[in-house]
């Protein structure tokens, strides 16, 4: 009982308000070095003292609870009788129909809020009242009994005589975690290394699948291009895909084509042939965490990131100029077709897309690389 | 001379004589500098010497007297009469002072100065043209034409000026504008030309067809009323939240204070 927290101490009560169970009270004064400050005591309301005050505020709480069911019956008629397509055009330019619903809902609220509020701060009975803390903790005996109860269930179970069967229940109920195990690590493919190159780490790119622009699936010719020009592109085949692997496909495989002024561009000694006269194409999503980007600045070429700001130089093999992603992005190689339509060389040469725990980092391209 | 002679520490006298020198200097340059720069232009239309006067008041200081560009403007040899059309029909050139991005602003010229200035710029060398009505006005398209043309809009435009078209933010203070209340006209001469920092999105990519789409698009974009009341810019996550935190905790705050106030009491 040593361990008692006793607050609130009145010095008018001070006798009575010894806990139970506990001591002298200089133990007490020890512990609470502080003077009990005792209750503040309100100074009296205007609705005590005025009758009439109080009966105004009374009124008023009534007027408040009574437009509630006008409210109500306001809100019911608006949702049959306002027309659906109906705006608002002063001001908001809204619909006109939710913005009555809202506001005969959120005033009938708000009346009850109100109302109520005001009852409990004028009307309702002012006096203070002082309740003790007292000690959480159950009786000695009490505690006693619970641990004899415990005991005797123990006894009564008969496990302290018969000592496997608490063992094997356990192990039974352990080996339970095996089932759930399995199921849940087959949620997916597991991502071994085949199955990474399989999935995450390939497009549908491939050696002469044609660069065609997104929704149209326009195939694009190098005469189409004009120096500054950009195009949000797809390849050919993602237009076979339908569902889910659509939509997988199109994630890791979409592309931005840019042409620049040749003599704007840096292009190293390994990467000469991956452009048709100063048009380049880039992967389209970013390698910090995958956000699909197309702003693209055509004078400073640089291609930025909506989501975290990274900045890539298109002009210079997709390094990054600012930002958190930490790889350049990847460049897809390109020429042309014997129509003359632009058409991959191969896939991308390293994974699209944001980092993943088991990623190479250390082919990508950094300055200074041919 | 005496009237001369007995003033000449008066006041004024050093100022006039300035003047007067000056004055003298540039009338005998007048008469023996070789006459003024050969236009290569060759355009004998009154339109493109309309246009030529106007430029040589008010854009030859940057762009160079025959349009040849220099420090603070590029050559316009080749921008076409679109890139005119669009630059000074929304207000942009000439520009009133220099800066990351040309804003727009009111236009000083009116529509016969700006075709006299567009047949000029574009004599110095062929470039995309101011497109016919046929070619950007949305009229009469179809409900599935306007969805199409959204999904273009998304794909192409979103990038830079939001699914709604409210515009948004480049580096280092440059913006993609909002479209909301530019002309058709604009928008097509813009997708065409490239103005500033825009890509180019040209004829044989994006077709005539498209653009009229995505100028649909959104111009019905435009006349939708907000279905939930305020639409707040429609800029996304950082106005709706600006607006929670401050006006909506702000009332929260408000009524906890007077539920706590004493205001009941004398």
């Amino acid at each position: 009982m040593s361990e008692l927290k006793v607050h609130g101490r009145s010095t008018a009560d001070s006798d009575e308000l010894v806990p139970q169970g506990a001591n002298p009270s200089v133990e007490i004064a020890e512990r609470y070095p502080v003077d009990d400050p005792g209750v503040e005591h309100e100074p009296p309301r205007y609705t005590d003292s005025d009758e009439a005050a109080g009966n105004r505020v009374y009124r008023r709480i009534l007027v408040l609870f009574a437009m509630v069911p006008v409210l109500a019956i306001a809100f019911v008629v608006v949702y049959f009788a306002v027309p659906r397509n109906l705006t608002i055009d002063f001001l908001l330019d809204s619909n006109a129909q939710h913005v009555l619903l809202g506001v005969t809902l959120g005033l009938a609220i708000l009346f009850i809020g109100i109302g109520a509020e005001s009852w409990a701060r004028n009307l309702m009975s002012d006096t203070e009242h002082t309740e003790q803390r007292h000690a959480i903790a159950s009786t000695e005996e009490t505690r006693e009994e619970a641990v004899e109860i415990v005991q005797e269930g123990i006894d009564d179970s008969n496990i302290t005589r018969r000592k496997l069967i608490g063992g094997s229940l356990l192990g039974a109920i352990g080996i339970l975690v095996i089932p759930a195990l399995v199921t849940l690590a087959d949620l997916g493919p597991w991502p071994t290394k085949s199955m990474r190159a399989k999935t995450i780490e390939r497009t549908i790119w491939a050696e002469g699948v044609r660069l065609v622009n997104d929704v149209t699936y326009a195939p694009i010719k190098p005469e189409d291009l004009e120096i500054g020009q950009l195009v949000n592109a797809q390849p050919a085949n993602l237009e076979e895909l339908e569902g889910t692997e659509f939509i997988t496909e199109k994630a890791k495989a979409s592309i931005i084509i840019v042409r620049m002024a040749p003599s704007a561009i840096k292009i190293p000694a390994s990467r000469q042939d991956w452009q048709v006269g100063g048009i380049l194409s880039y992967s389209k999503i970013c390698t910090h965490v995958g956000c699909p980007i197309s702003l693209w600045e055509q004078q400073t070429h640089h291609l930025l990131c909506p989501c975290h700001q990274s900045t890539f130089d298109l002009a210079n093999s997709g390094l990054v100029v600012f930002g958190p992603a930490a790889r350049s992005l990847p460049q897809l190689p390109i020429t042309v077709d014997s129509e003359g339509y632009l058409i991959a060389r191969s896939d991308f040469t390293e994974p699209v897309g944001p980092s993943y725990f088991e990623r190479d980092s250390r082919g990508f391209f950094k300055e200074g690389d041919n | 001379m005496k009237f001369l002679s007995s003033r000449r520490r008066h006041r004024a006298a050093k100022p006039l004589l300035l003047l007067a020198a000056l004055f003298l200097i540039g009338a005998g340059y007048s008469v023996v500098a070789p006459a003024t720069q050969v236009s290569a232009d060759g355009g004998t239309s009154t339109q493109v010497e309309e246009g030529k006067d106007l430029f040589a008041v008010s854009c030859s200081s940057c762009h160079g007297l025959n349009g040849e560009g220099g420090s603070q403007g590029p050559p316009l040899a080749g921008v076409g009469a679109a890139s005119v059309d669009f630059q000074v029909g929304t207000g942009r050139m000439p520009l009133a002072k220099p800066g990351e991005q040309a804003p727009r602003k009111e236009v000083i010229y009116t529509d016969d100065e700006i075709t006299a200035l567009a047949a000029y710029v574009s004599s110095m060398g062929p470039g995309p043209d101011i497109p016919s009505e046929a070619q950007y006005d949305p009229a009469g398209l179809t409900a599935e034409e306007l969805a199409r043309g959204g999904e273009l809009f998304r794909t192409n435009c979103s990038a830079c000026h939001n699914v709604s078209g409210n515009g948004g933010a480049l580096p280092e203070g440059k913006y993609a504008p909002a479209l909301h209340g530019v002309e058709p006209v604009h928008i097509y001469e813009a997708l065409r030309t490239g103005p500033q920092q825009m890509p180019v999105f040209s004829k044989n990519t994006v077709t005539d067809q498209d653009v009229r789409e995505m100028i649909g698009y959104l111009k019905s974009l435009n006349s939708q009323p907000e279905f939930g009341g305020l639409g707040l810019g429609g800029v996304g996550p950082v106005a709706e939240g600006l607006w929670t935190w401050v006006v909506g905790m702000g009332v929260l705050v408000g009524f906890a204070l007077w539920i706590a106030s004493r205001g009941a009491r004398k």
